[in-house]
């Protein structure tokens, strides 16, 4: 399905900003992302199958849906990682895994071992280096313009993300918000034109849910980059969303969010009553929302086996 | 009793060393700690990073029974040393290694098994061999008389190709060990990369056990560097503080050995938990200081994007 109007595609919606930014030119030729029929299975099961999907440059698009159903799976399959079983993906116009250079990527994780004693800047700089093999040479920022442009590249996400006050602290000692500011720092750092965050706002209490949430759609909109976020709750995103994802029970439902997001989807998502509001601004409020569940010992899976 | 005598303990410093040095043995017990420090500290401050210290500890002990063995089919000890410890490292590498922790206990289990059998069977070799029990003392505890210049010239071409190949795989292992998740998207051959460094990990055990014995490698892999990482979480600093610290304890204890009745592998051990003890102290207190400083400043700051719509 690749027809504008076809019922997966998730398109921009009261959009003031069209995607620009430097590399907005290369990017206006093509969806970012996108699934033809598309399944994975793991260990024998089908996870999904039968999923279209389009996302077009520069919009900010979550991926929704109750654990275990495969979001994260969908994030592994965009970056290559994971093959699809059937059908056929492709990313920023090319096939999963071919264009990492042009991905930044922050996986689901846990906070950094308190007693890990490197620095964040050191974390944010192996964004840029640390698939290079080798160690860097001493001194070579003072000898090399490239290695001065990559200082020069690092300081300045790290002033993006408004991190500069603890990057020189060791990443185990810092906050859990202020090491996911930081890890997505390290995801820009090699100005992508595609963000794949896999829950960045988990473990994070909610003004910092609110301020990171609202830091991924500046950078978003101002150096128009399309950014896939898997989120369990709706409520710190819902204002910024161009478009929403839901990956439940083996399929897929894309669109707009003012289109899905209402209370028939919510409620059959969640199969608990759910009332979706709208305020005057244009926002979306979504009440009754179960409780978010990130204390389930299982959550953290992924995946089955 | 000299309490207060400047210059004359100087004096007695140089003599002693002049004296040292004037038997070859004690030239190449420094030649050898010199070599094993810094392959030790270089290999053992990624160890300490990837939380690798068990297995560490393991081909260091399976280095027992490999020059065990060795001595009881007549071949040499160095040989032995590496066979144990590069097979053992090989055994460990097949045991999946992921971020989950169900793995990476079952990987400690495998790692204790190991180990355990390991022992065993060099008691048994050293028993079979009719050894004595010097021997016994020197393959557990560590010697470094009667290093031959032989020796140091395989302590050196092996830590050459080690250092060489910690060079080459660098900074991917640093990605890797700290973020791995991130490293594998990256497409860095994490896994390579960890049966890479088990293999390393393995040569330096054996390297090492030759100095300290089986028992007290972790004096030098572990000490030095978790030393150094707790004063400054720099990885370019802490590397080569790991360096200077392992040169410096290697250095103190064969002097310190030489003119004692006991092993020197319990002096490299007692210097370096000494070490590490005055490091973590330090950075305790360092933290407590700095937690007391105004700096709370900044965790839910508003962002700090210049242009907002």
């Amino acid at each position: 399905m690749t027809s504008p109007d076809a019922p997966g595609r998730a398109t921009a919606a009261g959009r003031s900003t069209p995607p620009g930014g430097p590399d907005g030119a290369a990017t206006s030729d093509g969806p970012a992302v996108r699934l033809e029929q598309a399944a994975v299975r793991l260990g024998g099961r089908t996870i999904w199958s039968h999923v279209d999907l389009e996302v077009d440059p520069g919009q900010f698009v979550a991926v929704l849906g109750p654990n275990g159903v495969g979001k994260s799976t969908l994030i592994k399959v965009l970056l290559g990682t994971l093959p699809l079983a059937e059908g056929h993906a492709t990313v920023l116009g090319r096939s999963p895994g071919e264009a990492g250079r042009d991905i930044g990527y922050l996986p689901q994780r846990r906070n950094f071992d308190p007693g890990l004693r490197v620095r964040g800047i050191d974390v944010v700089r192996l964004g840029s280096d640390g698939d290079r093999w080798g160690l860097p040479f001493p001194g070579g920022a003072s000898l090399f313009a490239r290695s001065r442009a990559e200082r020069r590249r690092i300081d300045e996400v790290i002033e993006l993300v408004g991190a500069t006050a603890y990057a020189r602290r060791p990443i185990g000692r810092v906050s859990g918000g202020e090491q996911q500011r930081l890890l997505i720092a390290q995801a820009l750092v090699r100005r992508p034109r595609l963000l794949l965050l896999d829950e960045p706002l988990d473990s994070l209490d909610l003004p910092n849910q609110a301020s990171v949430a609202a830091l991924i759609s500046d950078i978003s909109r101002e150096y128009g980059i399309t950014v896939l976020i898997v989120a369990h709750d709706v409520n710190p995103i819902v204002s910024y969303l161009d478009g929403v994802i839901y990956v439940a029970r083996g399929g897929v439902v894309s669109g707009r969010p003012e289109a899905v997001i209402t209370s028939e989807t919510l409620s059959e998502l969640y199969r608990t009553p759910i009332e979706v509001l709208h305020t005057s601004d244009g926002r979306m409020v979504v009440v009754g929302q179960p409780e978010a569940p990130a204390h389930h010992a299982d959550r953290h899976t992924g995946h089955p086996h | 009793m000299p309490t207060d005598t400047p210059g004359i303990p100087t004096d007695l410093l140089m003599a002693h060393l002049h004296h040292m040095f004037s038997f070859h043995f004690m030239v190449n017990a420094f030649r050898a700690g010199t070599i094993v420090a810094v392959v030790a500290g270089a290999v053992g401050w990624f160890m300490v990073l990837r939380r690798q210290s068990f297995a560490g500890h393991t081909l260091a002990v399976v280095s027992f029974p490999g020059a065990a063995g060795a001595i009881w089919l007549g071949l040499s000890a160095t040989l032995g040393y590496f066979l144990g410890s590069i097979l053992a490292a090989l055994v460990i590498a097949l045991v999946p290694r992921s971020s989950s922790g169900r793995a990476r206990s079952q990987e400690s289990a495998v790692i204790g098994t190991v180990q355990a059998f390991a022992l065993a069977s060099g008691v048994l070799f050293v028993s079979l061999y009719g050894g004595f029990l010097d021997s016994l003392t020197g393959l557990l505890f560590g010697t470094f008389l009667g290093i031959s210049d032989g020796q140091v010239v395989v302590l050196g071409v092996v830590a050459v190709v080690v250092l060489a190949a910690l060079a080459a795989m660098g900074r991917p292992l640093l990605f890797a060990t700290i973020d791995q998740d991130v490293a594998v998207a990256r497409r860095v051959p994490v896994r390579v990369l960890s049966v890479a460094f088990l293999v390393l990990l393995g040569c330096t055990a054996a390297e090492v056990s030759q100095i300290t014995g089986a028992l007290l490698v972790f004096a030098l892999l572990v000490m030095p560097a978790a030393a150094a990482q707790q004063i400054s979480p720099r990885p370019g600093i802490s590397f080569v503080l790991t360096l200077v610290l392992a040169l410096a304890i290697t250095w103190t204890s064969l002097a310190v050995a030489y003119s004692s009745v006991y092993p020197v592998g319990f002096y490299v051990s007692t210097i370096g938990f000494g070490v590490y003890v005055l490091a973590a102290a330090g950075r305790a207190l360092a933290d407590r200081v700095g937690s007391r400083s105004p700096r709370r400043s900044a965790p839910t700051a508003p962002t700090a994007l210049a242009v907002q719509p």
